[in-house]
């Protein structure tokens, strides 16, 4: 659907990606439409990351500020990670210079948003399990609305990928994936599958076709 | 050498380039050709070639320029040096930082700027080659490359030029047209609204003349409109394995988690 599209008319709700003009419902978004009871949305095939309460994200440092870190997390938004919500011992005065040695500018971090409402800049914390530096593996960057699709219907495709390439996917919801595996081969087929899924994945059966990619490539690997 | 000696209409009332006096020029859309910006649009509309490229919408750069309530839109329209007769200076002329803002404020009331407060949107129209018409070739590259950034929008902005030329009203001014006819209007327009966002004119037209002036390009752009989805839907719904956008329902559910 192509912004401006009339969607539907008559006693609907505008879901998300839609606005109502009267009784008709249009699109406001290129998208796929659906219908789920009563409600009309779009589903869109691309977007900027906007951050939600609760998001898992990866992003990278681009400032040390007084009190914590600037971070990058692929939004109109640049979050801040503040020293109190890193899991670190506290009590000893630390300043600007000791930040640097907790993070550093262009680190990467798994880190969780614990406040946003678009009038004040996202919050970031590191605390809790999963969350923190990142040190090893490949990073794929896709658009954020595929980010579902990367997961599959209950969590199906991830399943398929992290058991196929013996690799461990982490997406973050801001369309940045990490992928650690045991050795950059695993990577670079994990990721390769993570930017099949995003080009095609508007297509039926892709889970078997990426399934197909993968046993190709694993294939190839142990030839050379 | 006497300007009366230019003949823009043949006996049969074709203009110069063989059209009727109601006819567009040859025109082409393609959408998401440039990886780095988030939404592109390119657009051949006769001899125009023109590239618009979206980015954001993102971080207020320099800060002082975001607003509370809603992003800002800002654009920036520029003619490449090759892209007429006679070099053009890179520098942006007075004509530019004109059509710049012109299109901005057209394509304000169809993007929902207030779903991001705090952030700009950044429009970058470049004329590759000119051939009269640019601002609104240039708009309607601008709008398909909004909705390729995937930036919710209330619709596509459609826009295209009428004009007079030997004291008939004509579609779509070509070059030699717009140079030695007596008048052009620019239209800019929304289908869906019923709504004009840009018009604007230079020479003289009798209010009959303009009132059909308009007709026709408004008219006009609810072809070009018609282009733009054709464009969006070649890039979106076709190419994925000749899914046809009609069976939007399975797509979409495989698309839920």
């Amino acid at each position: 659907m192509a912004p401006g599209e009339l969607l539907a008319e008559g006693p609907y709700f505008a879901g998300e990606n839609t606005y109502r003009e009267g009784t008709k419902v249009f699109s406001a978004r290129i998208g796929l439409a659906d219908v789920i009871g009563n409600k009309i949305v779009v589903m869109a095939v691309k977007g900027v990351y906007i951050p939600r309460l609760d998001d898992i994200v990866i992003g990278r440092v681009t400032d040390i500020r007084m009190s914590g870190w600037q971070v990058d997390i692929c939004a109109p938004y640049p979050a801040m990670l503040p020293m109190s919500e890193t899991p670190m011992q506290r009590g000893r005065d630390m300043g600007r210079r000791d930040l640097g040695k907790i993070y550093g500018v262009g680190d990467l971090m798994i880190a969780q948003v614990i406040a946003f409402d678009r009038t004040r800049d996202p919050l970031l914390t590191t605390k809790g399990r999963g969350l923190g530096r990142v040190t090893s593996g490949r990073v794929a960057r896709i658009t954020p609305a595929k980010i579902p699709r990367i997961i599959g219907k209950k969590g199906s495709m991830i399943t398929m990928l992290k058991k196929e390439t013996d690799v461990d996917i982490i997406p973050g919801q801001n369309g940045v994936i990490l992928a650690v595996g045991r050795n950059p081969d695993q990577e670079r087929i994990a990721v390769e599958a993570l930017y099949m899924i995003e080009r095609e994945a508007h297509t039926s059966g892709l889970t078997d076709r990426v399934k197909a990619m993968i046993t190709e490539r694993n294939k190839g690997k142990s030839v050379v | 050498m006497g300007d009366e000696e230019v003949r823009l209409l043949d006996k049969n009332g074709l203009r110069v380039d063989g059209r009727r006096l109601d006819e567009l020029r040859p025109l082409k859309l393609e959408v998401g050709l440039l990886d780095k910006a988030d939404g592109s649009a390119y657009i051949e509309h006769g001899k125009n070639k023109i590239l618009a490229a979206v980015y954001g919408p993102r971080e207020a750069q320099p800060r002082h320029i975001a607003l509370a309530d809603r992003a800002v839109l800002r654009c920036r329209y520029h003619m490449a040096p090759f892209s007429t007769d006679e070099r053009k200076h890179p520098a942006p002329s007075r004509r530019e930082l004109e059509l710049s803002k012109v299109i901005r404020e057209a394509l304000e009331p169809s993007v929902m700027t207030e779903y991001f407060p705090r952030a700009t949107i950044d429009i970058f129209i470049e004329v590759l080659q000119a051939d009269a018409g640019t601002r609104c070739a240039g708009l309607t590259a601008a709008s398909l490359a909004l909705a390729d950034a995937g930036i919710p929008m209330r619709e596509l902005v459609a826009a295209c030029a009428a004009g007079k030329v030997e004291g008939k009203v004509a579609l779509d001014l070509s070059d030699i047209e717009d140079k030695k006819g007596d008048a052009d209007l620019p239209v800019a327009f929304m289908p869906k609204s019923n709504a004009i966002c840009l018009l604007q004119m230079d020479g003289s037209m009798t209010e009959d003349e303009f009132k059909q002036a308009l007709d026709i390009a408004v008219d006009a752009c609810r072809k070009i409109h018609e282009m733009q989805r054709e464009a969006l839907r070649q890039k979106y719904f076709i190419v994925k394995e000749g899914n046809e956008a009609e069976e939007e329902v399975p797509a979409a559910a495989e698309v839920q988690q």
